[in-house]
């Protein structure tokens, strides 16, 4: 590990991600697509859930929010590139709302306020047609034209064929490693050691100067924006979105790609989202038994290792290191 | 009047329903700290047990009998014993990874049924038939009625068990003290058990009940896992009779808003209900917020 | 006194029909370690949280450098230049010891956009270690606080409380649970600290050597009231104290 330095392993791995739809079909370029999506909406419920300890079971929620936002935007003619911000932005302070209820109640209490959340968005989605389009939803949703990268068509790059599918996916790829940049230098901040202070031990950061209510809203509003950046992919992505896409069992998925990743660890969503969205490719030869398969995995891997598969990685490496999750240590902030 | 007295009891009756699972849900809260998000797909398996045991041939009420004694060891003693018991015993397990744990359960449940059953709803056999009374002119379905006796009844039994038998009182020193009670010589590990089935067969007669409405489908337990946490919480996280009051008030509700208000958002009254109990009153309409008494 | 740090003023607390505090009022200067001692249910914990703003008395005022700090939130009286610790061990266990400290600082360190796009460190590393020379943590400086032994994490506490450079400290029973050894290492750079920057200390505790050896002051509390003032050795003399303890 200390040989090969980190940023040369972020480098190969850049390099594998511009490679990688090359030569292939369009499925799997969206599937590709699928995945760095979903990896921003789990890295961003990974600063609310993992660094700063809030559980969501909302991002699909947001996801919905922001994808709602540029679809009705972009199929008036504004251009994604002002559609995604205020898609972003709207997420950011719906997530802030949604963050009140965390100032009063934690844990499961919370877990079920935003899983009631996520439920009401999708019954509005449903019912108000007249904005939303009920439960057909919204279709045809144009792909930006970036005037010397329109992704709306074919197109040839240095005797590469590139397919609108693939012009998406570097889109993604590339709204993904700003992403990422931007989360990494907010988790190495002095803010990122503020969420973890709130999550660790919250009556002592309070009393350490740390604004914990401001905190813990700010965390809600990050994660969730990053909820809606995602959407604002999904959009142009898929072109086709109705409210059930955005059901609870997809702020399940995601919840699940956090933990199943490790929640806490930078790269742990990355890896999350491709064990929930590239394994069931990998395992379709099982054709409907995956979801049974898959589902039997991760209680396995639950029982055995409850901080993840990065937590499987980091108990190899450091055996002796003790992990906690969450607030298993809210006892230790003294009460007098 | 006739109208709402109609609806009124068809609530009661589908709430004291609910409150079953509910019960099973605050059960399990206190003496095991476990939050079940597979609740829902305990009350949508044992249906199909039954259907099993009867495309075995066994008559109704054999089948009923095999499909506890089945439910109660796969969704009670077996989940105990191979998801709860290894992670509360690893000490970061407890928590978020065990609610992550029931969840994926459910999933498993869920497309278990799907594939090994069948993706269609099937119809299944009504436990109580039977036509109508005429009450005051308003119609009063008889299946109702018997729903929310038998529901009442075994809260009632279960009750009486928690509060007057030896076992009953050594469970609920379980749930509220492990530590004192382990010193006073209850075996709490078994009490804990017992908990565990006493969940899985409230879930199981909750499914009995509940599912000739719905049908045998293996989506069921997603409806019904949200309204049987949200009448546990609406009612009171630790109490028995709180859970029985959310249950009941939530299905006199659901039906209200469905007759009266709106079909459409009918599935929001309960959600915002939840919101707002939460944020006022967390520990419930009826709990106490300190403790975790039976 | 102009240098008065803390100031409480005939504070009254009761809780249903019993009074937990009546009318106490004592005065702390720049640079005094104040002891606040009494048997048990002697009303010092609820004296305590209203000093520190969690409580607002029936009656009476607490002032910190001239502000009142009644219903303030723990973050406000913390940047006013109140530090504390607690009774339970309260540190960040999976962050390291570096990380707990600089946290314990960067509150106090450029505005809330600076610590965003600013250094990771918020300019504090220099000061971090120093601190934690100070504290001889140093070698501990990479380990995550959870891996500390208990001793090294009270260490820690009490160095975070200093890292804001804060005007007071209350210290809520720094002994509890602290082995001998590492009572006196404690005990030793408290009073080091407080020779060197001056800071003021309120010290709550069960173990009457070491706060007889460590304040300058002592204060005892009985039932709500002060019964005795003073220097320790005036203190350990009074007729009054020992009738307290012993249950006279």
């Amino acid at each position: 590990m200390a040989i090969i330095p980190k940023w040369a392993f972020i480098l190969v791995g850049i390099v594998l991600l511009v490679l990688a739809p090359i030569g292939q079909g369009n499925y799997v370029a969206l599937i590709l697509c699928s995945w760095l999506m979903y990896t921003i909406a789990a890295m961003g419920l990974n600063l609310t859930l993992g660094y700063a300890g809030q559980i969501s079971l909302a991002q699909g929620s947001f996801m919905a929010i922001g994808a709602y936002i540029t679809a009705l935007l972009t199929l008036s003619g504004v251009h994604w590139l002002v559609a995604m911000p205020l898609a972003v932005l709207g997420c950011f302070i719906v997530g802030l709302l949604v963050g009140f209820p965390a100032l009063r109640v934690k844990g499961h209490f919370l877990a079920f306020v935003t899983l009631a959340f996520n439920t009401l968005v999708v019954l509005v989605l449903r019912n108000e047609d007249w904005l939303t389009g009920g439960s057909y939803g919204k279709s045809n949703m144009p792909r930006p034209d970036f005037w010397l990268f329109n992704t709306g068509t074919k197109s040839t790059f240095l005797s590469i064929p590139l397919s609108s599918n693939q012009k998406m996916y570097y889109l993604c790829l590339a709204v993904f490693i700003v992403f990422a940049l931007l989360m990494y230098g907010l988790i190495r901040s002095p803010w990122g050691r503020a969420f973890k202070g709130l999550r660790e031990n919250p009556i002592r950061a309070e009393s350490l100067g740390l604004d914990t209510r401001r905190l813990t809203l700010l965390a809600f509003a990050i994660g969730s924006a990053a909820g809606g950046l995602a959407g604002a992919l999904v959009s142009p992505v898929v072109q086709y979105i109705e409210p059930n896409s955005f059901a609870l069992q997809h702020s399940l998925r995601i919840l699940l790609m956090v933990v199943v990743g490790g929640s806490g660890f930078f790269f742990g969503p990355m890896l999350g989202a491709a064990v929930v969205i590239l394994l069931p490719e990998f395992l379709r030869f099982t054709e409907g038994y995956y979801l049974i398969i898959y589902s039997g995995l991760v209680i396995v891997l639950m029982v055995y290792s409850p901080s993840g598969l990065m937590g499987v990685g980091s108990r190899i490496v450091a055996a002796v290191r003790p992990k906690r999750v969450a607030r298993t240590d809210m006892k230790e902030g003294a009460q007098l | 009047m006739a109208q709402f007295l109609q609806v009124l009891l068809s609530g009661l009756a589908t709430g004291s329903i609910y409150a079953l699972a509910a019960i099973g849900f605050t059960l399990l809260w206190q003496a095991a700290q476990t939050v079940n998000f597979a609740q829902g797909e305990f009350v949508m398996l044992p249906a199909f047990f039954v259907l099993i045991a009867m495309g075995l041939g066994l008559p109704l009420p054999v089948a009923l009998l095999v499909a506890l004694a089945v439910s109660v060891f796969v969704l009670g003693y077996l989940f105990k014993r191979l998801i709860v018991e290894p992670m509360k015993a690893s000490k970061t397990g407890g928590g978020l990874p065990l609610v992550i744990a029931t969840m994926s359960l459910a999933i498993f449940l869920k497309e278990g049924v799907k594939e090994f059953y069948g993706a269609e709803a099937q119809p299944y056999p009504e436990l109580v038939s039977g036509g109508s009374w005429d009450v005051f002119g308003a119609i009063v379905s008889v299946t109702d009625i018997a729903h929310l006796a038998i529901s009442l009844g075994v809260v009632v039994l279960l009750t009486l068990f928690l509060n007057r038998t030896r076992t009953g009182r050594a469970m609920q020193a379980t749930a509220q003290n492990p530590d004192v009670a382990k010193i006073l010589g209850v075996d709490t590990k078994r009490m804990v058990l017992y908990t565990f089935l006493i969940n899985a067969a409230l879930a199981t007669l909750a499914s009995f009940l509940i599912t000739p409405f719905y049908l045998a489908k293996f989506s069921n337990g997603e409806y019904l896992g949200l309204i049987a946490f949200i009448a546990a919480i609406v009612g009171g996280f630790n109490q028995i009779r709180g859970a029985l009051a959310g249950g009941l008030l939530i299905g006199v509700l659901d039906n209200m808003t469905a007759t009266y208000v709106t079909a459409e958002y009918r599935a929001a009254v309960p959600l915002v209900l939840l919101i707002v109990i939460i944020l006022w009153r967390p520990e419930g309409l009826l709990g106490t917020s300190e403790g975790r008494s039976v | 006194m102009s240098d008065t740090v803390l100031s409480v003023r005939n504070i009254s607390k009761s809780f249903g029909g019993i009074r937990a505090v009546n009318d106490v009022s004592f005065e702390v200067g720049k640079g005094e370690v104040l002891g606040l001692i009494g048997p048990n249910g002697s009303g010092k914990s609820t004296l305590f949280n209203c000093v520190l703003g969690q409580l607002r008395p029936d009656q009476g005022e607490v002032h910190v450098n001239g502000k009142p700090v009644a219903g303030m939130r723990a973050c406000d009286l913390n940047r006013l230049g109140v530090g504390r610790t607690f009774q339970q061990l309260s540190v960040f266990p999976e962050m390291t010891v570096l990380d707990n400290i600089i946290l314990a600082g960067q509150e106090h360190k450029g505005t809330m956009w600076s610590r965003l796009f600013g250094s990771a460190d918020a300019g504090l590393s220099g000061e971090a270690d120093r601190l934690i020379e100070f504290f001889r943590l140093r070698h501990l400086r990479q380990e995550k606080a959870g891996s500390l032994s208990y001793g090294q994490q009270k260490l820690l506490d009490a160095a975070m409380a200093f890292m804001a450079g804060p005007d007071l400290v209350l210290l809520d029973e720094p002994a509890g649970g602290v082995n001998l050894t590492m009572l006196g290492n404690l005990k030793e750079r408290l009073q080091t600290y407080n020779r060197d920057h001056g800071t003021t200390f309120v010290v709550i505790e069960h173990n009457m050597e070491f706060v007889m050896s460590l304040c300058t002051r002592v204060i005892v509390l009985a039932e709500g009231s002060i019964i005795a003032e003073g220097s320790p050795e005036e203190v350990r003399s009074n007729q009054q104290v020992i009738d307290a303890y012993l249950g006279g």
